[in-house]
């Protein structure tokens, strides 16, 4: 495909006008005659048993339906192989009111079902529970001496690679040295709609499930298997869902307390939860990570080790990849990577939004401005001295790498080059102007995908699958794949989503959606390809006989030869000619490994802030992201990826942190009041670019992603720049008034 | 299950309370409801009016997700019970468009793509109306600042600025 139509358009989202005008339902909003409200009953307590339940006063309000505990649920699964869902890591995966033992804080240990929300919620208060405590540990910093390498891998994840020449010794050898420890805190991906389930008891136990997730096959097979249920069952759908971050890529508890409460009253039930126990699932992990890196006075790299510790909770080892990025990122011959976890007693994390790689990547790049600063050279300079063409991980080169592209255009419209290097030399006012910049990588991961399309004879286009769009644009993409591979206008054609009856999709995540199915959705288009042409040569004296698809186009609603376009059928009439009223095609893609190159997206980050020098407070003012991700399928859509994600990067850097209270084990800012993320006035100029990368072996789109990259080096450059303009290097985020100031 | 005479004496312990009636003009209509005194105006509009387009984020007024105009001015609807407005107008999400015709901020919000998920998108809208009736905002920075009430987490925010400011440029008095 050359000249294009839709494919790299700038397209306004397909449910655009359904979100703007209140329409698009979310899991909580399907009301309906009979439905009961369920509220759910967290843990004031983060370790021991529970003695004793008293629900009498609870169930004597009027409304009160029944109140479910570990002591009345219903018969749940009894072995770990049944709760382990798509994405679950090594363990044992955590069972909602499986038994009276207390795991972490805000754990659920009841679900009060009353005819109205506001009698359960006024039900749930009324509650007894008499719990026998223990001392909780959940100081990462203590529990840190016991840190251990997981014994068993998580799927899909990396572990460190091995050590490359002798890091330690180079490192004493080295011109240029830096050594330091950098910290990342808790952060809860806190999605604007809370996690809620609606299920639908249909009669004859079957039920029709509205859940808030990424993966509605993912929440069946989980549903079934923990109820001992057969999937055709439980038909879930999410058709619209309110960000979600990775928060959704496993199924959460609400999901199992709706369906328990369904399954046990017969009758639909909704579960909402409030944003309090938002806090009480997963989250991204804290990191220590400890940088040391030597260079010739040159710049050059001679030693790069890189020693992470996790936290993960008591029950699962939770793993990401954090420490393997410098190998694709630097050319360097002695490179020690290690990566340990600690556990505590809070719940499982998981993936958010970059998992691994955003802090590791925070971890890197400031290190790489350490080394800069040290080596008295330009901190751009230093990454293009020590650019790599391949993954020494794995010694393969890239199936595509345009960074230097990205640090040139990102540079020029930044203005980098005007950057006096000495820290505290830029000054505005009474404000200290720093400038720092970073390197973004991410995976360009693809997964198995099927896509259905089918073709009605007016012309209709339907496309579907069970992939979910969790508001990154995966409706609109497919619309305009599915656009241009028959050439019929986008009104004509209907996409459809997050339904567990749909072609098999795995959990909506990793960056991995438009490649996945939108290669799916062209394969299946170029099914109905063949299929039209064939019946078009059906007609009389057709204009296309003998053509093979290779010599054909489908442009405006017509088969056309490319080297006539004079003689051309239209689909209406192919559709006639073959006497059928709709023709279809499924496909599935499964991603080619040629096993020769290694796969990443790229990015070049450039900050600025403004400090007032009197009070600390940081103005992050603009940010260049330049992006090199394969061929942008929407680059309206994908900006705003990019965007919301350096959003993301501002909060992580200068926001966004959960406090525990150790000595009750408790998160003590569980609110939108006090996790602070940022809001408009936060936020101001910030500009994509999309940099021209061409790869014809990823895939046949040469699509690579872009809903995480955006979020990878945008704290570190936030972090640079903050050292640039005050001369003070503060290694552990959020970058708070009171960090700097002190 | 409590013995039928200890739960009979709990009920006279905690009562619920009596459901009032309230009149409420929801986008023009009049609506007359049947609601206990303990609910919000965010859960009469969800739950008893079925106009799920106002959004529960947080239900403690700190997220935005939930505004609506009330008599014209943006509220946080999870802050107000539903017995306090009685007689009230209320505009929602549902109310802005003219038939298939919509409001011009719903149309800038599309065109700048100005939301993701779009789960804080209709409480944006909203209380972008309400912005530019109270005529304050003149300047990017000033409708970031009145803006910040409302969290996105996509963080679309550049594009809510662009499209509010496309919307205040054509009205030049900041007035509807």
């Amino acid at each position: 495909m050359t000249a294009t139509t839709y494919i790299g358009v700038p397209t306004s989202r397909v449910d655009g006008s359904a979100k703007v005008t209140g329409v698009a339902r979310y899991a909580a909003e399907y009301n309906m005659r009979g439905m009961a409200h369920g509220v759910v009953v967290s843990s004031p307590i983060a370790r021991g048993y529970i003695r004793r339940i008293d629900t009498r006063d609870a169930l004597a309000v009027d409304g009160v339906i029944d109140v479910l505990t570990c002591e009345n649920r219903p018969n749940l699964a009894g072995s770990d192989e049944k709760y382990r869902d798509e994405v679950a890591p090594p363990g044992s995966p955590f069972r909602p009111l499986y038994d009276d033992k207390i795991r972490y804080s805000g754990q659920p240990v009841a679900l009060v079902v009353a005819e109205e929300l506001e009698i359960a919620r006024y039900a749930a208060t009324l509650l007894r529970i008499d719990y026998e405590r223990e001392q909780p540990l959940t100081d990462f910093e203590q529990a840190r001496a016991q840190a251990y390498v997981p014994p068993k891998k998580r799927d899909g994840i990396a572990p460190p690679a091995e050590d490359l020449g002798g890091a330690k010794r180079a490192l004493a050898q080295a011109a240029v040295r830096m050594e330091a420890e950098y910290r990342t805190p808790i952060e809860h991906h806190n999605p604007m709609e809370p996690y809620a389930t609606t299920a639908i008891w249909e009669g004859d136990g079957q039920i029709t499930v509205f859940d808030k997730t990424q993966g509605v096959q993912n929440s069946q097979q989980y549903a079934a298997n923990v109820f001992g249920l057969s999937p055709d069952k439980v038909h879930v759908m999410a058709p619209y869902v309110g960000g979600a971050f990775g928060l959704g890529l496993r199924p959460q508890y609400q999901l199992v307390l709706a369906v328990m409460a369904a399954l046990a009253l017969k009758r639909s039930v909704r579960v909402v939860l409030t944003r309090q126990q938002m806090f009480t699932f997963s989250y991204r992990p804290a990191t220590i990570q400890h940088l040391a890196l030597g260079a010739q006075a040159d710049g050059h790299l001679v030693s790069f080790a890189h020693d992470a510790v996790a936290m993960t909770s008591r029950f699962e080892d939770y793993q990401e990849n954090v420490v393997n990025w410098s190998r694709q990122l630097y050319a360097c011959p002695n490179s020690a990577l290690t990566y340990k976890l600690a556990k505590l007693d809070l719940y499982t994390p998981c993936d958010m939004r970059a998992p691994g790689g955003v802090v590791g990547a925070y971890a890197i790049e400031c290190a790489m401005d350490e080394l800069a600063h040290a080596a008295k050279l330009d901190p751009l300079e230093l990454r293009l001295i020590n650019y790599s063409d391949k993954d020494q991980s794995e010694d393969k080169p890239y199936t595509s790498k345009e960074l230097r592209a990205c640090y040139r255009a990102g540079a020029e419209k930044f203005g980098w080059a005007k950057r006096s290097r000495e820290p505290r030399s830029m000054r505005e006012g009474s404000e200290l102007v720093g400038w720092g910049m970073a390197t973004g990588i991410w995976e360009a991961l693809q997964v198995k995908a099927s896509a259905k399309a089918v073709l009605g004879r007016n012309g209709d286009l339907e496309v579907s699958s069970a992939f979910c769009d969790i508001g990154t644009g995966t409706y609109t993409f497919m619309t305009q794949i599915a656009a241009e591979m028959l050439g019929v206008p986008l009104y004509s054609v209907a996409a459809r989503l997050a339904d567990s009856s749909l072609p098999d999709a795995p959990v909506e995540g990793g960056s991995w959606t438009t490649a996945s199915l939108g290669s799916a959705v062209q394969e299946a288009c170029m099914g109905l390809r063949g299929q039209l042409l064939r019946m078009a040569q059906r007609v009389d004296r057709s204009p296309l006989a003998g053509a093979r698809l290779d010599d054909v186009a489908f442009v405006d609603g017509n088969i056309r030869r490319k080297d006539d376009a004079s003689r051309a059928v239209s689909l209406v009439d192919a559709m006639r000619a073959g006497d059928v009223e709709r023709i279809e095609q499924s496909a599935t893609f499964e991603p080619e490994d040629d096993g020769k190159h290694a796969r990443f997206t790229h990015s070049a980050i450039f900050a600025e802030v403004k400090i007032d020098e009197e009070l600390g407070v940081i103005r992050v003012t603009r940010v260049v992201n330049a992006v090199a991700a394969g061929r942008i399928i929407n680059p309206k859509t994908a900006r705003s990826q990019i965007m919301g994600a350096v959003v993301w990067g501002i909060g992580m850097a200068l926001h966004e942190e959960t406090l525990v209270d150790h000595k009750l084990g408790r998160l003590m800012n569980h609110s939108l009041a006090e996790y602070h993320v940022p809001v408009n006035a936060d936020i101001h100029d910030i500009d994509v670019i999309f940099v021209e990368e061409k790869d014809d072996i990823i895939n046949p789109l040469g699509v690579k992603g872009v809903g995480e990259i955006g979020i990878v080096g945008t704290a570190a450059a936030i972090a640079n720049a903050i050292f640039h303009a005050t001369g003070r290097r503060v290694r552990d985020l959020p970058i708070t008034i009171d960090k700097l100031m002190r | 299950m409590a013995p039928r005479s200890a739960a009979a004496k709990s009920a006279e312990k905690f009562p619920t309370p009596a459901k009032l009636t309230v009149t409420l003009v929801v986008n023009g209509i009049e609506r007359k409801l049947a609601v206990a005194p303990w609910t919000t105006l965010l859960d009469a509009l969800r739950q008893h009016l079925d106009l799920t387009g106002t959004k529960k984020g947080c239900d403690h007024g700190q997220c935005g997700a939930c505004t609506v105009l009330v008599d014209g001015r943006r509220i946080n609807s999870c802050l107000a019970l539903a017995v306090m407005k009685d007689g009230a107008q209320v505009t929602t999400i549902e109310g802005l468009a003219q038939g298939a015709t919509l409001h011009a901020l719903q149309a800038a919000f599309v065109e700048h793509d100005a939301f993701q998920c779009g789960y804080c998108t209709p409480g944006q809208i909203c209380s972008a109306a309400g912005l530019l009736a109270e005529g304050r905002a003149k300047t990017p920075d000033e409708i970031r600042e009145l803006m910040s009430g409302n969290i996105c987490r996509c963080g679309a925010y550049p594009n809510i600025v662009a499209a509010i400011e496309t919307v205040l440029s054509a009205k030049p008095e900041g007035r509807r």
